[in-house]
Parts: C-alpha cells; structure tokens; sequence
C-alpha cells in the first residue's frame, strides 16, 4: 500500500493524533472514561497502521522484536511489582493505601495511575506482537499475558 | 519472613506470575530452567506450609483479602483444606516435571525459544494454583484462562515432533473456551439472582434467601438457578474432560510435549475436578444438587461410561502416549465417581485419587518421554525389549501401571479401597461392580504394555540405546517410589483427604 | 407474546451465541471456526452488560444534585472488560496456531487436514 499517496499522506497524518488522543486517555485513566486498555490498543492501532501502510517489515525496524517482547513482560511487572511494594509495606496486595499511609483516599488515584500505565504498556506491546507473529508466522510464546491484569 | 507468612496465599499465585514474567525477559540460556526451578520450589515450601497452617487453625479456612477490600465486595483468597490439600499436589508435581524437563524439553523445542517455555509454564502454574485458591467465582474464570490459554500454546509446542500437535491444540482451544464462556454465563446467570461473585457469599444468599421460598407458593428465581448450575456444570465438565465430553484430551495428551504431558494429565484436570466439586458442595450445596436436582445420577452416569470406555479405548491403542490419555479419562471417572456418591469415604476417595493419580500418571508420563527422549516414539512396537535397556525407567512405568490397576501395596489400592467401601455405604453395588471391571481393563491394558517391555524382543538392527539422564530418572523414580510409598503408609495422605471431606460435607474434623 | 419480548436481551444474546456455535462445529475453516468462537463470546457479553441496566438509572457516577437517583450496575461492564481481554488473547492464540497449521499443512481446511492425517496413517 505503501504506493499509494493517499493511504501514505493519511497515514503519517494520523498517527501523531493518534498517540496524543492515546496518551490522553491514559493520563485521565484514573478520573474519566478510558485508562490503560484503551490507551494501550490506540497506540498499538497507530504502529500497526504504519505497518499496514509501509509494510511489517519497516514497522519492526521502528519497533524491534525485542522491545516489544520487554516491554510486554515489565508492564504487567509494574502491575505486579505495584503489588509487591504494597505487601513489602506491611498491607496487603495491592493495598495502595501502602503508596501514602498518612492520606489513603489520595493515595488511590496514585496506586491506579501506576497500575494503568503498566496495563498500557503491556496491551500495547501485545497488540504490536499479535500483528507480528500474524504478519511474520511464529508461534508466540507470550501472548497468554494479555488476560494476566484484571479491569 | 513474618511479611511472608502473612501474605502466604497472594504469593503463591503471585510469586509464579512475577518470575513467569522475568523469565520471559532474563531467560536466556539455561537461565529460564533455574528460574522456574527455583519458583516451583519456594511454591512447594508455601503451599506446604499453607497445609500446616490450615490443618493446625481451628477455624479451618484462612482468608486474605487482596487490596483490603472487604469479602464480598473485594476478592478473597480462601485456603481450606480440600484446596490445601490441591495446592500441594500441582506444587509437587510441578517441581518434579521441572526438575525432569530440562533435558526433555531441550531435545523438543527450539533452544532459543526456551525461556518462553518456561515463561508459560509458570503462567500455567499461576493459573492452576489460582483456581485453586480463589474464593471468587469470577476470578475462577480469569484464572481458568490463564492456564488454558498457557496449556494451549504448551500443547502446540510439540509441532516439532510430530505437526500434529498443532491440530490438537486448536481443537483443545476451542472446546475449552466454549467451556469457559459456559461457565462465564452461569456465573452471570447465580449474579443476577444473588448480586455476589464470592464463592461463600452466593452460597450463604442462596441457602438462607432463594432456597427456603422454593418450598412456599411463591419461589423466587427457580429457573434462573436451575440454568446458571446446568451451565457450569456443563462448562467445568469440558474442561475436566468427564466422559462424554473428553473429546480434546487424548490427541493433547499424546501430541504435547513429554514435561507437558506429565504436568497436564497430573495437574490440569485434577485442577478441572476441585473446581467441579467447589461448585458442587460450596456454591450451590449438595442439597441443591444431589437431593433436588439428582445431579449425582447424572454424575454416576457419567463417571460409570468413562470408566468403562475410558479403560477400554485406553486397551485399543497401541501408541502408549495415547493409551495412557485415554486411561486418564478412566481415572477421572473414578474421581468424579467418588464425589457423586456424596459420602465422606467417597469424597476421601476423590481427594485421595486425584493425590495418588496425580503422582502414578505423571510418573508414567515420565517414564514414557524417558523412552521418547531415548528412541524417539511411543509405539508399542518401540516399547519391546526395553526392560533389558532402560530398567529403571521401565520399572517406574509398571510400578505406575500396577497403580492404575490397583494392585494391593500401591497408591491405587487405598483410592479405591475408599472408592468401594463408599459404594457399598451408598447401596451402589453396580457402581462397585464397574469399579472393579474397570480395574480389570486396566489390568489388560497395562499387562499389554508390560509384556511388550520384558518379554517382547528387541529388533536386531534396532540402534542401541543408553539408561536415560540422571536428571530424568531421578524425578521419574521418585515419582513412581512415591506412588508406592503411599500405597504402603496412606495414614498421612488419607488423613489430609479425611480432613478436605468432612470440611466439604461440614461434619466436623 | 409479551413475555417474549421483555427478555430481548436473552434473545439476543440466545441467537448471537447460537450462530456462533453453530459455526464453531459446523465450519471446517479453521479462520471460520475461531470467528465463531469469538461470536459465541460475544454472546455472552452482550448479556453481562444487559443485565447491569436498571430501569431509569443513570450512569454510576456519584450525583451529589440528586441524591434520589438511581445507577446502573457497573460491575458486569468491569468485569466484561477482563472477558473482552480473555477474548482477545484466546483468538490471538488461535491465530497464532492457524498460522502455524498452514506452514506445515499447507491449508487450514480441517477436512483437508483428516485427510492428509489418514494418508499419512495408511
């Protein structure tokens, strides 16, 4: 497709509104509609639609494998390891009261906003290694990850 | 270490998901194998430990509640016996197939994949313990699919050796999902009538509030019950393949890999058959459904036809891969028989053969990726004359085989010991009798193979083959010794199942 | 008649789920068979988020104005998120296999496959 002047103009027009509208929704996650799932597929919809345009093979040279391959696994680390420093504190699994004891109310939002930063991240690394193997034919060895963080 | 003792039950599923994770980033070269060694074993010290505790608290159950949210409205992870008692099986035999699938699977898959393997495995663990811990039918769901979806992609890992683990994986991915969405839409129906997802909660609600109207002119939500219990019943039956709906089972067993056959057929189904009984005896009661709804026919219908045919398919074969998956169909039958009849001894049965199933099937397994690992298949015709060549390996093959029979002195022995006395208790002379017709196949079947091993004649030119790797045959050994073990002292196994009984049936400890 | 109508949702969600299952064993393409499989989910979740609506109430956000009002149930939609997710990977995963299956087979027709599979048997 990537001939074509129209689908290559449009492309490249939209994928910065694209990341922008994303990253929208991820910062209001805590407070409005949207958070980490939305946001995480969006992005992933901007790289794949550069990679339908342009090709697989030039997507991967912008994204690598092995930063999605990363990026997936420590996401959902930061969902877990949120977790983890909440029992090291003395409560109980992602307990955020534990992120500022003396305000448990204020500390909600700030225990959600890290959750869902690491949801992003790994749906969207997630979403750009489906289109891979789809496009490139191996069996994944890392997808079962998507259903490990709950809404 | 106090940090840890407090937060026992969100570990043990937390721990596995964090190293799953790291391996899949760090695991490279050899690294991915200690790892998930590493893991496997500090879950095993976790969940013995959670035993102990569980066994020595008065109370019985230990409930933790993730993030401080309160129990019905939070989820809770709820230990009590019964789940004790299968948190310590998966634990188990997950770090024995770990210990032995180092070399296993290193033959199977392409080395630079490796730590993803491991990586999965992990997340299987994650999923199994989690069902088995969670208090929360919802979660139940999200934990099924973790480990489904982990075991589907595990199972089409075997492609290398033969492709057709690839057809076997999608069929076992179909069906099990239809099973999950079965049970995700009963679940919604028991929601919709009791505004719970907590395992206890609905359960108390449906006892004190929905079950007593139904006796008045006025019953409240009859059907909608009726329709939610049907649905997960049915969704759990696919997933702990209870005859007739076994269909993807005996292809996924014999395609997958060795480690994940021994780790599937020992912990998977087994974890599929605590589910069922969670449902049964601690969601909906007994009283619904043994006394209203005469599940238990239903169950022993089914049980006595996988027993039958299970055992009897199992004789047919002569890929012993397969022979065996199909005698796993048997066994569940036994275990599905044992919580139907409703009794304590044959709930003690269920317990204790999912224990000593668990440890004789996976030794089996074992034992036969042992002979794949060496000649490359698992055809009878492979088999003749190995017990000259691999006599350790083959010893544990029939020391697993006699269990499946049942032969006095072995594991098998106690569990349907149990199984008969509980029949006879229940006035079921016919389902004794299929037991012992089933044990009676079994002997067919297993003899079959064994005659194969030590009176068959190994083909001249047949390349000549070396003892399998010390760290193969330790785990495969002490697998098969455990299997015995507990076939001569079942006090302890068989005290730990009485306990998971009576809590089940509230009869006191 | 009226009876029938009150519980459209089951109805729709009935016919979603059916056609899916009908298409999961009735199609031997095994792209065919996983749309299906998605299909019959969709079913389901069509009947979660039916039966978070309450007559008359509005979305669950505290309305301090109007104290009287009445909210939806937002906990099916919470959970239908996590199931949509579940969806999403089971396809994937499927996909991943379907890719697989053509590599080696050639063809994801499952007629064609039995067929290959018995001619390697004989």
């Amino acid at each position: 497709m990537k001939d074509n002047v129209l689908m290559r103009v449009a492309a490249r027009w939209n994928m910065p509104f694209l990341l922008v509208f994303a990253l929208y929704t991820q910062t209001h996650g805590e407070l409005g509609p949207g958070g980490g799932f939305q946001a995480g597929v969006m992005i992933a919809a901007a790289f794949i639609v550069y990679g339908m345009v342009f090709g697989a093979d030039e997507m991967r040279r912008v994204v690598p494998r092995w930063i999605t391959d990363v990026l997936a696994a420590l996401g959902v680390l930061i969902y877990a390891g949120t977790g983890v420093y909440c029992m090291l504190q003395g409560y109980t699994f992602l307990d955020y009261t534990a992120l500022i004891p003396s305000n448990p109310g204020g500390a909600e939002p700030w225990g959600m906003t890290t959750v869902e930063y690491g949801v992003g991240i790994t749906v969207s690394c997630v979403m750009i290694t489906i289109f891979n193997e789809i496009t490139e034919g191996t069996l994944p060895g890392d997808q079962a990850e998507t259903t490990t963080e709950k809404a | 270490m106090e940090l840890v003792h407090k937060n026992l039950p969100a570990l043990i599923v937390v721990l596995p998901l964090c190293m799953g994770l790291i391996t899949s980033i760090i695991g490279r070269r050899g690294l991915g194998w200690w790892l998930a060694m590493g893991t496997t074993s500090a879950v095993l010290a976790m969940s013995v430990q959670l035993l102990v505790n569980v066994l020595e608290s008065g109370t019985q159950t230990v409930t933790y509640v993730m993030g401080s949210w309160p129990v019905p409205f939070g989820i809770g992870y709820v230990v009590d016996p019964l789940n004790a008692a299968v948190l310590l099986i998966v634990s188990m035999i997950a770090t024995v197939v770990t210990l032995y699938a180092r070399k296993s699977i290193a033959s199977e898959i392409d080395p630079r994949r490796l730590h993803f393997f491991y990586a999965l495995w992990l997340f299987c663990m994650t999923g199994l313990l989690g069902i088995t811990i969670t208090g929360d039918a919802f979660n139940l769901y999200v934990l099924l699919e973790i480990s489904s979806l982990s075991t589907y992609t595990l199972v089409a890992l075997g492609r290398n050796r033969n492709r057709r683990a690839l057809t076997a994986a999608i069929n076992y991915l179909v069906l099990g999902s239809i099973g999950a969405n079965f049970y995700l839409l009963g679940i919604a129906y028991l929601y919709q009538v009791t505004g719970s997802l907590n395992i206890a909660d609905i359960h108390h609600i449906l006892t004190t509030q929905v079950f007593p109207t139904w006796s008045t002119d006025a019953p409240m939500y009859r059907t909608t019950v009726f329709v939610g219990f049907a649905l997960m019943a049915v969704g759990l039956s696919l997933k702990l393949a209870l005859f007739p709906l076994h269909g993807w089972l005996p292809n996924a067993y014999t395609y997958a890999p060795s480690s994940v056959s021994a780790l599937l057929a020992s912990t998977a189904t087994k974890v599929g058959a605590y589910a069922f009984i969670r449902v049964l005896f601690t969601l909906v009661g007994v009283n619904f459904a043994f006394k209203l709804l005469h599940t238990d026919t239903v169950l022993m219908i089914s049980a006595g036809a996988a027993i039958l045919m299970g055992s009897w398919l199992a004789f047919r074969q002569t890929n012993i891969k397969k022979l065996l998956a199909y005698s796993s169909i048997g066994q569940i039958g036994y275990i599905t028989l044992g919580f139907a009849l409703g009794n304590v001894n044959g709930l003690t049965a269920s317990v204790i053969h999912l224990f000593n199933h668990a440890l004789t099937k996976g030794g089996m397994f074992m034992a036969l990726g042992i002979v794949a690992y060496r000649t490359g298949h698992t055809r009878l015709q492979d088999l003749q004359g190995l017990g000259r060549k691999l006599p350790f390996t083959m010893a544990a093959f029939t020391a697993g085989g006699l269990g499946l029979i049942g032969v006095p002195l072995t594991a098998g022995f106690v569990s349907k010991w149990y199984l008969v006395s509980a029949c006879f208790e229940q006035g079921r002379y016919e389902m004794a009798a299929i037991v012992l017709v089933g044990s009676l196949i079994a002997l067919l079947y297993t003899w079959k193979v064994v005659e194969a091993i030590y009176f068959g004649k190994r083909p001249e030119d047949a390349p000549a083959i070396k003892e399998a790797p010390i760290t193969m045959l330790v785990p495969t050994l002490l697998l098969a010794g455990a299997s015995i073990y507990f076939g001569i002292d079942a006090s302890t196994s068989s005290r730990i199942a009485t306990a998971a009984a009576k809590f089940l049936l509230g009869v006191g400890p | 008649m009226q009876k029938v109508l009150d519980h459209y949702n089951y109805w729709v969600c009935i016919i979603l789920m059916m056609i899916g299952f009908y298409g999961v064993i009735a199609k031997t393409n095994l792209v065919k068979k996983a749309l299906s499989l998605s299909l019959f989910q969709t079913g389901v979740l069509v009947f979660y988020i039916s039966i978070g609506k309450i007559d008359g109430g509005t979305g669950p956000v505290l309305d301090p104005r109007n104290p009287e009002a009445i909210y939806s149930n937002p906990l099916p939609h919470a959970l239908m998120l996590t199931a949509i997710v579940v969806g999403v990977a089971t396809l994937s995963v499927a996909m991943a296999i379907i890719v697989n299956i053509r590599e080696r087979y050639g063809t994801i027709d499952e007629r064609d496959i039995e067929d290959m599979e018995h001619l390697a048997e004989e």
